[in-house]
């Protein structure tokens, strides 16, 4: 059974999920999900290497602590997908609600035009291989990777004027690296965080994102690969280390 | 004009008609009070913290200390330690770091509710002879059962159960996260659950390999900063819990500092090696009942609705309002953390004044949950200063299902609570990572230390309930009638729902 097609239409979350899991418990390498319109936590902790197409609009949670899929959302997606995920590929062709890849400590996400609030807050890294990613093709909201402590975010700004125009970013920032296209303004940047210098060596960095961000949203890269963003880095990985004195 | 140091607050001397030399003080504090010179044993009070790490090692008994030994003008609102916070603050312009528990002089409501006995119409039972029963069993309980009769006279029940956690004894232990303390003192209390049929927390430092031999008796926990969840974490524990809030620290976040993030806490909670673990006060995805409800849904999705998920918040004025919504939220436990609960760090100024005790927070939720007809839909741990049997059958007796404790299982491993956690240099081994600190702690011994109080308070809770005439500790839950209260003021009373003595 290489591929298997689900009505979710008017389907409860928790069946959804079931039948996905029996769908790769029997082998299944594709799962097609038909008139998703806002269940939650679709492939929650789902561990398998299979793709599943969504057609709709995801609901919250999307991916939470999944480890391995690929999920493809033909359509918008609610709040949080990426939630705490550890690995596998989540791709939005649509926008995100607030805190997505909240917590990520793996996989990457792509969300082809906005997200809210929050997003990347709190996204972690242990060592070069559970390195999390998200990118984002149009524009953020506030307290974009505040408290990151890994990872990459990064904001292309396509059809944008201003990727990344309010406050917060990188608030408590202590690990990982923001980069965003275009001029930040200084009094948008949190707490803890500063301006780095995007450099050759950060362009390199990027540029396998941002092909995979072009070929997932078949998009030309060419227009991307410049010297055009800004880089926002942790000022320091102790930020309260300096907050507090013994009793 | 520099404003000096304040006295120091302990003064330690060394009888040295009885001191042999042995130089074991020298060796045993990590805090280097002592120190030699030429064949002299010179000792630096300032630098003691009480530990009495010391003291217990010394073969000759021949150490001494003593609280305070200098004096200040006397006055009732300006104390010394309000005067020595004032110093240190105008010294460094930062908050003042603590440890343990609240430490400030509230009464305790605990020493002030007395138990019942039974003496001539309902006979007490008599433990020794009498089966009591202690099992506990946490997770919602259905509001009736609806069973199948079949033609051939065998019965089915038809209500589907929702998993609970089985304990053979209401006691367990509360979070203490590896990171806060030592993979060895993690493993003591790991091997005491497993030999006494209980549980422990994971704290939120993730789950080190070592201890999964011991995952079917671990509760893990996800906060806010999600240290250590991956899938296979959340799979691991018989059970799962959010943790929202703290007693030590109601409203602020956890925060682990550097130092205390060396290459195995980085590993277990996948983090960098050396930096700050920062857990903020809110879960950024939970900003209301319903967020929370959703974050408890998806952890029992995420597990395929296997495993009891529980809730963990302080002790706070409207903590029955907010349990009451945890109850709707698919949770099947709901921990109520008392502002005595313990903390490895916290700013002093939450542990000594914020949050309600754990004794009028029970009560007040387990009346909440019974006024609104949902107490069966979750159980209520009760946490935070519990400090002996008795305190524990007062809190079931107030309301609660089963308890944690914290502290009282640290001290059963050589810890003297003096407050120094968040420095990582405990001399028993216990809230520090230094390696040849941690290795003074050995898992087998003290596992059965820890084991042995959770015994002693079984028993004695046994005999508690059987002199109240009851033998099932169900029996015993939120039953405020074997309770009262005495030199407790009206209102307490109304609150703990509790008759004064004589009525």
């Amino acid at each position: 059974m290489e591929k298997v097609e689900i009505d979710a239409k008017g389907m409860h979350y928790t069946p959804l999920n079931e039948m996905i899991r029996e769908a790769v418990r029997n082998g299944a390498k594709e799962i097609i999900l038909d008139n998703v319109i806002g269940q939650r936590f679709i492939a929650d902790g789902l561990k398998a290497d299979v793709t599943i197409r969504i057609n709709g609009v995801a609901g919250g949670d999307l991916g939470m602590f999944m480890n391995g899929p690929t999920c493809i959302v033909n359509g918008n997606c609610d709040h949080a997908p990426g939630n705490t995920m550890d690995g596998g590929t989540i791709v939005i062709h649509g926008s995100a609600g607030d805190a997505a890849a909240h917590s990520m400590r793996g996989g990457k996400l792509f969300v082809k035009n906005n997200i809210g609030y929050r997003g990347g807050i709190h996204m972690k890294q242990y060592e070069e291989e559970r390195k999390p990613v998200l990118v984002v093709g149009g524009s953020s909201h506030a307290f974009l990777g505040e408290y990151m402590a890994g990872g990459l975010i990064l904001v292309l700004g396509i059809g944008q004027e201003d990727p990344a125009k309010d406050r917060g970013i990188g608030s408590g920032i202590h690990g990982g690296m923001i980069v965003i296209r275009g001029e930040v303004k200084d009094e948008l940047l949190g707490v803890g965080a500063r301006k780095a210098e995007f450099g050759e060596k950060e362009l390199e960095m990027i540029t396998p994102y941002v092909e995979e961000f072009c070929k997932y949203f078949d998009t030309e890269p060419s227009g991307l690969l410049d010297m055009n963003y800004t880089c926002i880095v942790p000022a320091s990985t102790r930020p309260f280390a300096g907050k507090y004195t013994w009793e | 004009m520099s404003l000096g140091s304040v006295p120091l607050k302990y003064k330690v001397t060394i009888d040295r008609e009885q001191c042999m030399h042995c130089m074991r003080c020298i060796d045993n504090c990590s805090y280097g009070v002592y120190h030699k010179e030429d064949d002299r044993i010179i000792i630096d009070s300032r630098k003691c913290t009480a530990c009495h790490h010391c003291i217990s090692m010394c073969p000759r008994d021949a150490i001494s200390l003593k609280e305070r030994p200098v004096d200040y003008r006397s006055h009732p609102l300006w104390t010394a330690e309000a005067r020595e916070d004032i110093i240190n603050q105008a010294r460094t312009g930062k908050i003042i770091l603590a440890g343990m528990g609240n430490a400030k002089p509230y009464p305790v409501i605990f020493d002030r509710l007395v138990l019942d006995a039974c003496q001539v119409t309902n006979p007490s039972i008599d433990p020794l002879r009498e089966p009591m029963e202690l099992r506990t069993y946490l997770g919602k309980k259905p509001s009736r059962l609806e069973i199948d009769k079949k033609d051939n006279g065998d019965i089915e029940l038809k209500t589907k159960l929702t998993p609970n956690l089985k304990l053979e004894t209401p006691i367990m232990i509360g979070h203490m996260s590896y990171g806060a303390i030592s993979l060895n003192a993690q493993l003591s209390l790991a091997k005491a659950v497993e030999k006494t049929g209980t549980f422990m927390g994971t704290g939120e430092g993730g789950l080190h390999e070592a201890i999964y031999p011991y995952q079917k008796n671990m509760i893990v926990q996800v906060a806010s900063g999600r240290f250590g969840v991956d899938i296979n974490y959340l799979e691991r524990g018989a059970a799962i819990e959010i943790k929202i809030g703290q007693g030590a620290k109601p409203g602020i976040g956890g925060h682990l500092p550097g130092e205390k993030v060396c290459q195995d806490v980085s590993c277990t909670r996948m983090i960098p090696l050396g930096s700050d673990a920062i857990s903020p006060a809110p879960h950024h995805d939970i900003y209301s009942i319903e967020d929370l409800a959703q974050l408890v849904r998806s952890l029992k999705e995420a597990t395929e609705w296997k495993k009891p998920v529980f809730v963990k918040i302080a002790a706070v004025h409207n903590a029955a309002a907010i349990s009451a919504g945890i109850a709707r939220s698919s949770a099947d436990a709901v921990v109520i953390d008392g502002f005595r609960g313990g903390s490895g760090a916290t700013p002093k100024v939450f542990r000594d004044n914020v949050g309600i005790p754990i004794e009028a927070a029970v009560a007040s939720v387990d009346q909440k949950l019974k006024d609104q007809g949902i107490r069966n839909k979750i159980s209520v741990i009760a946490s935070g200063g519990i400090r002996n049997s008795a305190d524990i059958a007062k809190s079931i007796a107030l309301g609660a299902d089963a308890v944690y404790i914290g502290t009282g299982a640290l001290i059963a491993m050589g810890c003297r609570v003096c407050g120094q956690c968040y420095r990582g240099m405990c001399p028993w081994g216990i809230a520090t990572q230094r390696p040849d600190l941690v290795e003074r702690l050995d898992p087998e011994v003290e596992s059965e230390h820890v084991a042995n109080l959770i015994r002693s308070w079984t028993l004695e809770l046994s005999e508690l309930m059987g002199a109240a005439g009851i033998n099932s500790i169900e029996s015993l839950r939120s039953n405020r009638s074997r309770l009262r209260g005495y030199m407790l003021d009206e209102g307490t009373l109304d609150v703990l729902q509790v008759k004064p003595v004589g009525a």
